[in-house]
């Protein structure tokens, strides 16, 4: 393992995590919810009664934050290299598994760690290990 | 809508999440990838935006916690399950392929599908249509559950 010096951004990372973290508590304070996207994301799809309101004003300032950070400064560069068909199968596995997972980065890697629950903490690691041995695979053993 | 200030409250929140992924450049799928590939050239940044992340939720949830209440005076939902079972596990796996496979996971797809790239659009509707199989499948094995529950209720009674 060698570190990419080049494309290492400490500062803007731990900088972006706090403001993470602040999403996250204001949410917690201001709604009572833990900002999990896919659980938030999944009971727009499956809305419970009086329960949809902060659902879609949460994604909505998902969705507008490039748009308000694009009127102050230039948007970090967004680089997808995935093909069409990629982006499809796992979008795909993306949809299903966090549900049945019951979150995903945000809801365990974040805020479940947050809280130091077994349960986040186990799931963060199978994502990760699985993240992990992905890339290995696609980059590693079948594209050589 | 019978309060604003909640959905205010949230719109807030979803800036502030979706400004840090941005800031932090973890709406980009290539950055993530970048830390994702522990053989190739490693970017150990998304590590540091979980270390920034972390410690400032966690004081929002000792807070919250604490006073049992929003700001707003409605009551906190914690989540309390301590269930390890498979469909944790094999959820978070199958995440963990799909996250692999284009390096978008559901925060950041949102955000990168504010700035309108087509590609970003297409994960975006594929992660909702996987949400929406797994509710099909949901309500599938409910109605097959309860049917089960009927049908051996019956037996019963004959028996």
């Amino acid at each position: 393992m060698h570190i990419d010096m080049s494309s290492f951004t400490p500062w803007p990372a731990l900088a972006g995590g706090g403001l993470i973290g602040l999403g996250a508590a204001l949410l917690l304070l201001l709604d009572g919810r833990t900002a999990g996207v896919s659980g938030i994301t999944g009971g727009i799809i499956h809305p419970a009664r009086d329960d949809l309101g902060w659902r879609l004003a949460f994604v909505a300032g998902l969705i507008l934050a490039p748009v308000c950070y694009a009127a102050f400064a230039v948007l970090p560069e967004l680089r997808i290299d995935a093909g069409y068909g990629t982006l499809i199968a796992a979008g795909l596995l993306v949809g299903l598994g966090t549900r049945y997972a019951s979150g995903c980065t945000s809801g365990h890697g974040v805020c479940g760690i947050a809280r130091w629950s077994p349960r986040s903490l186990a799931a963060t690691a199978a994502f990760m290990g699985a993240g992990f041995a992905t890339v290995f695979l696609l980059r590693h053993v079948l594209a050589s | 809508m019978k309060r604003l200030a909640p959905v205010l409250g949230a719109l807030a929140a979803g800036l502030v999440f979706g400004w840090g992924l941005i800031v932090s450049r973890m709406f980009s799928p290539a950055k993530v990838l970048g830390f994702l590939d522990l053989a190739g050239a490693w970017d150990p940044s998304l590590a540091l935006v979980m270390a920034g992340a972390i410690p400032v939720a966690a004081i929002g949830f000792a807070l919250a916690g604490r006073r049992g209440r929003t700001l707003l005076g409605d009551p906190v939902k914690i989540p309390t399950s301590r269930v390890i079972d498979g469909r944790l596990i094999l959820g978070s796996l199958a995440f963990g392929v799909g996250w692999g496979l284009a390096g978008f996971c559901p925060g950041p797809a949102w955000v990168a599908a504010g700035t309108l790239a087509p590609r970003a659009l297409v994960f975006l509707a594929a992660m909702l249509v996987g949400m929406g199989l797994f509710e099909c499948l949901e309500h599938l094995r409910t109605s097959v559950a309860s049917a089960a529950a009927t049908s051996d209720a019956l037996q019963r009674q004959d028996a």
